[in-house]
């Protein structure tokens, strides 16, 4: 058995070694190399490529007939044309490109986001030293985070009297519960020895804070603030719907009132795509920041 | 009569968890001159590791006291630094940030910024460690973590350097290095040590006076074991040193026969 296997496997590796060889002697590596990483590359590329094709033609198979209540992709492709070309189109009113709405959403969930990860991160290191704050905080946010995000936009509507400060108050409430809970996690699962390093040098409260803290519970709060990211892209365009004006919420809203379905489809794939930007990029600060921290 | 540099005095600790009382040391005294360097040995879970922090300050005494130079130890502080079981570095610091975070605490105001940088690559220097100073901890092998641990622990410049098992989760020959490289550092600076082990060759090897405890609860210290070998002290040439063998001999035997653990492993 073991012979007849050592004498195929040099048969085998021989004509593709020798193909190398041939198309390049100089410098061997480089071009194997080279195609290694393509097909690499490529291997990560074709099967979602694959997939996206083997469902549209399925979608454009199933919404084919003229009695389809939704359109087809070719027929999406021909009614919304103006709408995925131009989408840096400026207009009257909230009839703008798409761009623009996404610019709006995306402004609204930076600001509403922004003050979630900082009042998360600073709430969450308060419950987190405290086990009181902790046992005692611990059941009313785990309430407050199962309250869908719509439902405080009436709330922040009396609040606020107004659309955007709404819309932002609903982002901040919907996206500072997973990131106050994972901070305070992280703050909790310190370990020991770095606090006794911490001790050993007397670092006070703010030093403590800047080099031991926030540092060892970096990845918790990373994982915080990137489930809080995905919640506040949901929220916007929920709360974008009922509070009108320019932004990818409303445009879809409009579109509905207007019958555009294919306009609909087109804002869908906006989103979704933005929202898995939005996730990877936090992920990527993320990863950037706590490099090496996981490993200890 | 004049008190010991460090003096242990009657330390008794016990824990108290739900309500239950368990006693690890009682009536622990020791008294370490300036300069020496004192093993602790015993069976695992006597109470080693309880010792050194109460020196450290990191845990409190329930009666009696640890002095220092006459003053009583309340609180840890980098007069009595510590090199952790677990070498405990900074995993997002690399090698020079987990020792210069120690220098620019310790010496904020004693040293200038550039005096703080030499002084950080002296002690990484005294450790061999330069060469790697801007990798993570993750990056290095485990001796080398307990080396820059040792750096930023000498870095502090510290009265008593208190080590917990520094070379206890490295294989034999790393271990053989680094015991070397102590030596040299503790005849070079002179350094009060106080260092538990579980390695019976270690003790004798690097210490002038082995530490024994008896096995917990209550642990007590059971014989204080003075080492008479003459420094700089070579491992080759003391393999078959009569003095070393007897020191060696009584180790083992208050281990393994007056002090057995008797709970089956
Ligand atoms: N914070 C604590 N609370 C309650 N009990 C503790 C605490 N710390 C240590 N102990 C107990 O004290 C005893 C001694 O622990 P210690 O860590 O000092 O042992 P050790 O001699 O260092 O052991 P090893 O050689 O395995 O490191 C153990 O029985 C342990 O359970
Ligand atoms: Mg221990």
């Amino acid at each position: 058995m073991s012979v007849t296997n050592l004498n195929t496997a040099p048969a085998k590796a021989k004509p593709s070694a020798q193909v190398v060889t041939f198309s390049a002697p100089a410098k061997r590596p480089a071009p194997s190399q080279f195609m290694r990483r393509l097909s690499a590359v490529a291997g990560d590329i074709v099967p979602p490529l694959v997939t996206l094709l083997v469902l549209l033609v399925a979608w454009e198979f199933i919404c084919s007939s003229p009695t389809s209540s939704l359109p087809s992709p070719t027929r999406v492709m021909a009614e919304s044309w103006d709408l995925i070309v131009h989408p840096f189109y400026v207009g009257q009113g909230t009839d703008q490109g798409m761009a623009w709405h996404i610019m709006a959403s995306l402004q609204r969930v930076a600001v509403g986001y922004a003050i979630a990860a900082v009042v998360g991160i600073a709430m969450g290191v308060l419950v987190g030293q405290s086990q009181w704050a902790m046992k005692g905080l611990d059941p009313i946010f785990q309430i407050l985070r199962t309250v869908p995000p719509l439902a405080w936009l009436p709330l922040s509507l009396a609040a606020f009297r107004d659309g955007n400060p709404s819309a932002i108050f609903v982002i901040f409430i919907t996206a500072v519960w997973p990131v106050i809970i994972n901070t305070a996690v992280g703050i909790r699962n310190i370990p020991q020895d770095y606090q006794n390093v911490a001790k050993v040098l007397r670092l006070n409260q703010f030093e403590y804070f800047a080099k031991i803290m926030l540092p060892a519970a970096a990845p918790y709060i990373f994982t915080g603030l990137r489930i809080g990211i995905g919640l506040s892209w949901l929220a916007i365009v929920a709360a974008e719907m009922l509070i009108g004006g320019v932004g990818i919420g409303f445009f879809i809203w409009d579109a509905w009132n207007s019958s555009l379905i294919s306009d609909i489809i087109v804002a869908l794939i906006y989103v979704g795509v933005v929202g898995f930007f939005l996730d990877r990029f936090i992920a990527f600060i993320g990863r950037a920041v706590t490099r090496g921290t996981a490993t200890a | 009569m004049a008190k010991s540099y460090l003096s242990i005095e009657l330390v008794d600790k016990s824990f108290e968890r739900n309500g239950q009382v368990s006693e690890v040391l009682k009536q622990v005294s020791l008294g370490v001159e300036k300069g020496e360097f004192i093993s602790i040995i015993g069976h695992s879970g006597c109470g080693k590791s309880t010792l050194l922090n109460l020196v450290a300050g990191l845990t409190k005494v329930t009666s009696g006291a640890v002095l220092l130079e006459n003053k009583e130890v309340s609180e840890p502080g980098p007069e009595r630094a510590v090199v952790f079981q677990n070498h405990s570095l900074l995993p997002w610091l690399t090698v020079y940030e987990n020792v210069s975070l120690a220098v620019d605490k310790v010496f904020s105001r004693k040293k200038s910024k550039a005096e703080r940088h030499d002084w950080v690559m002296r002690n990484l220097d005294l450790v061999q460690m330069t060469h790697a100073k801007d990798k993570k901890p993750s990056e290095v092998s485990g001796g080398m973590k307990q080396r820059v641990g040792i750096a930023r622990a000498l870095a502090m410049e510290p009265k008593v350097l208190l080590l917990d098992e520094p070379f206890g989760a490295l294989d034999a020959l790393t271990r053989a290095h680094l015991q070397d490289q102590v030596m040299q550092i503790h005849s070079k600076l002179g350094n009060t040590v106080l260092m538990i082990t579980h390695d019976v060759d270690e003790a004798v090897l690097l210490s002038d006076r082995i530490v024994m405890m008896t096995n917990g609860p209550a642990a007590r210290i059971g014989e204080i074991l003075d080492v008479p070998i003459a420094r700089p002290r070579n491992r080759i040439e003391l393999a078959t040193d009569r003095s070393y063998l007897k020191c060696r001999e009584a180790v083992l035997k208050f281990l393994y026969e007056r002090h057995r653990l008797v709970e089956a492993a």
